[in-house]
């Protein structure tokens, strides 16, 4: 990982890598509550914490429902969480429409689930530090998601 | 006002389904709803959910975003295993016969208040 987080974050350093399944709606959001309890034995604080497990489910749900399966890279500095969740998806064709709050492709299962109201990706941000989003129609989607204390 | 799970319990008339030595703990505000997504977008920690929702992912969802107990509103049960993975995570989950609004309200009237009036910066 090339790419620095801010200043007082430090250098990413590669953790773990966890496996999401395409439509394992059962299971979906183990992976980000093992990576919640994986940081929370490093001993980050509280805050990050729960910044770090929002933006994780919201990105690990939307793999499973709509990114045909993936992935969800860990990357830790002294205080600073870097997590990368890549999926095999067609990619988002429009992606200011996508990052629009209210915004949604979601199926009547997801609905039904409670998820689906078009919040994820707005959230994912709000949740973040620095966000970068990588998509294009075919090559599925790239998510960086860096946090720190604030 | 912050109150205790095992007040929220008595006030809701709700039967506690795991972690009844969590009921102790004190609660800052409430949250009504059956969108997961917005408990994960607006609630805050140390919220009590109040949901009709009852498939494992409000367990979950609950566990992310920091929820401190969950109130199944209309007495609707959740199935075995979601409790058994409330109680994996330490979560207090309770069932009440009221309907979500007059749970609300209950909450409301003994001094509770939900993000929109006492989460940090949120006043309307």
């Amino acid at each position: 990982m090339s790419a620095g987080l801010a200043p007082e974050g430090g250098q990413p350093e590669f953790l773990r890598a966890f496996d999401i399944q395409a439509g394992d709606f059962a299971g979906a959001g183990n992976v980000s509550i093992a990576v919640k309890n994986l940081l929370k034995e490093l001993g980050f604080a509280p805050e990050v914490l729960r910044r770090a497990a929002i933006a994780a489910f919201e990105a690990e749900m939307n793999v499973v429902m709509y990114g045909g399966g993936g992935h969800m890279e860990v990357f830790i500095a002294p205080r600073a969480v870097r997590l990368v969740i890549s999926d095999h998806g067609p990619g988002i064709p429009d992606l200011d429409l996508a990052m629009q709050e209210g915004w949604s492709t979601a199926t009547p299962e997801m609905r039904e689930m409670g998820f689906g109201a078009g919040m994820g990706l707005p959230n994912i941000k709000r949740n973040s530090d620095q966000f970068q989003i990588t998509t294009a129609p075919g090559q599925g989607t790239r998510l960086q998601v860096d946090i720190f204390p604030r | 006002m912050p109150a205790s799970l095992a007040q929220v319990a008595q006030w809701l008339r709700a039967d506690v389904l795991c972690c009844a030595h969590a009921m102790d703990r004190s609660i800052a505000m409430c949250h009504g709803s059956d969108l997961m997504s917005d408990v994960l977008a607006f609630s805050h920690p140390n919220t009590l959910l109040l949901t009709g929702l009852t498939n494992p992912q409000v367990v979950r969802t609950a566990e992310v975003a920091g929820i401190y107990g969950v109130v199944f509103v209309r007495g609707k049960r959740p199935r075995e295993v979601m409790v058994a993975l409330a109680e994996e995570y330490g979560l207090p989950l309770m069932v009440s016969p009221y309907a979500m609004f007059d749970a609300c309200g209950l909450l409301f009237s003994q001094g509770l208040r939900g993000w929109s009036l006492c989460g940090p910066g949120q006043r309307p």
